[in-house]
């Protein structure tokens, strides 16, 4: 569901006694992201989507009890990340040879054949990232479920935004379906338990990502103390 | 830089990057110093040198797309024979094992999207540079989908990744990661912060006289 906001119209909000202050905020404006066209907030009904009339960008969205799904989603992300990490993700066998891999005995190999730069990229994007992203996700959520404002939730929600582009573990995923598939010719492969617990992780996580909205959370932090 | 009436930089505002709070900037702002009330990120009313710095890392990225393409990816050795793959000798391979949907994947991910990327954001900056007024909702939907696909090239490196973990078996079979996953990954990382450096607010910035906001 697609909803138009009144064009803005700048001489309604020219206010000369405020020019000289520090950056007065407007809570009820919007710039859009992608476009910079200032726009009105209007309610809009639940799980309605308000669009940018000029380029068409997401602009907000009304997501029904959008931290208390994004709490569950991310709780369940990160227990089953954990395991994910802790059990191997595919078993090799070749004739009477069994080799079992976690994501860290890739990383480490990568490591130790000298490629120091893309096994920190590989640490950073799959471990470092998402948990990190997840933890700040609950970080501030659960103070929020019970009305209170997370220490520095200014700087959580910040790096929680800039982290996001860098946690790829759906990316991930694919490569490891691709793997699976370029080694079935030269031996038995044997998905482990990691691996499951990898594609539960991924449906958390991304369920999280999609329902919490950060516009919600700031309003709802602004009527905290 | 001039933005179109019904803009916040038209009406003096100024939108925080990171959480979008809208603020007033004071008289005589000079996009310096002043932090987001909200969330204390540093306001700008667009990108900082955002054509400049997309230019260099997209100009960074093509240098490393050459080494990444040419140099092999991976080492293969199998009871005493090596054999070296880059990233389109792999495509190759699974095409002849006829896993065209992986070699699809590859393909795709590899070789399709950093051109692709590459070449929109390079498109994007010379009509940005030329106050090009064609096709502007078209040209940030093309944006927008630049900033989306770049993490699905990370693919190849992470197949890499698994094949090294997974395929030691010693004598008997063994996979090291060639020079290219490292130029790959500078790849993907570079054009990843390209694409978050340009600004596509500069596509709506210039508007010849008489054009009318819709």
């Amino acid at each position: 569901m697609s909803t138009g906001i009144p064009k803005y119209d700048p001489m309604l909000d020219r206010d000369p006694e405020q020019l000289g202050a520090l950056a007065i905020s407007h809570n009820a404006l919007i710039a859009c992201p992608e476009c910079d066209l200032l726009q009105r907030y209007r309610a809009i009904p639940i799980a309605g989507v308000a669009r940018c009339p000029r380029c068409d960008f997401i602009l907000y969205r009304e997501i029904p009890n959008s931290i208390d799904h994004a709490l569950a989603f991310a709780l369940a992300g990160l227990v089953l990340f954990v395991v994910g990490c802790a059990f191997p993700l595919l078993g090799l066998r070749f004739g009477s040879n069994l080799v079992e891999a976690t994501l860290l005995t890739g990383i480490g190999e990568l490591w130790s054949q000298g490629l120091a730069g893309v096994s920190a990229l590989v640490l950073l994007t799959c471990i470092v990232a998402p948990v990190t992203h997840v933890g700040l996700m609950l970080y501030v959520c659960v103070p929020l479920k019970f009305g209170r404002r997370p220490w520095r939730v200014d700087l959580a929600l910040r790096s929680l935004k800039s982290l996001q582009p860098w946690s790829m573990i759906e990316v991930f995923m694919l490569g490891v379906l691709v793997s699976m598939v370029k080694l079935a010719k030269m031996a038995t492969i044997l998905p482990g338990l990691g691996l499951w617990a990898f594609a539960g992780a991924i449906i958390a996580v991304v369920a999280a990502m999609a329902v919490l909205d950060l516009r919600t959370v700031w309003n709802k932090l602004a009527l905290c103390r | 830089m001039m933005g179109h009436p019904g803009t916040a930089l038209d009406a003096a505002l100024v939108a925080c990057g990171a959480c979008e709070l809208v603020s007033r900037a004071p008289l005589g702002y000079s996009d310096h110093r002043l932090a987001c009330s909200r969330c204390g990120a540093p306001l700008h009313a667009r990108k900082r040198d955002s054509v400049t710095r997309t230019w260099a890392l997209v100009i960074a990225a093509i240098v490393f797309y050459f080494p990444a393409n040419l140099l092999p990816i991976t080492r293969i050795e199998t009871l005493g024979s090596v054999e070296e793959d880059t990233i389109l000798s792999g495509v190759i391979y699974f095409i002849q094992n006829g896993d065209w949907p992986v070699a699809l994947v590859i393909f795709v991910a590899s070789i399709f999207v950093p051109l692709l990327k590459l070449s929109i954001l390079i498109a994007l900056l010379i009509s940005v540079q030329r106050k090009s007024g064609w096709w502007r909702k078209e040209r940030t939907v093309l944006y927008r989908v630049t900033e989306k696909i770049g993490r699905w090239s990370m693919v190849d490196v992470f197949v890499v990744t698994v094949l090294v973990a997974l395929v030691d078996l010693g004598a008997l079979a063994n996979v090291d990661a060639g020079p290219a996953a490292a130029y790959f990954s500078a790849v993907v990382v570079l054009t990843m912060f390209a694409a978050a450096s340009f600004d596509s607010r500069l596509i709506w910035d210039c508007y010849a006289d008489g054009e009318r906001n819709r």
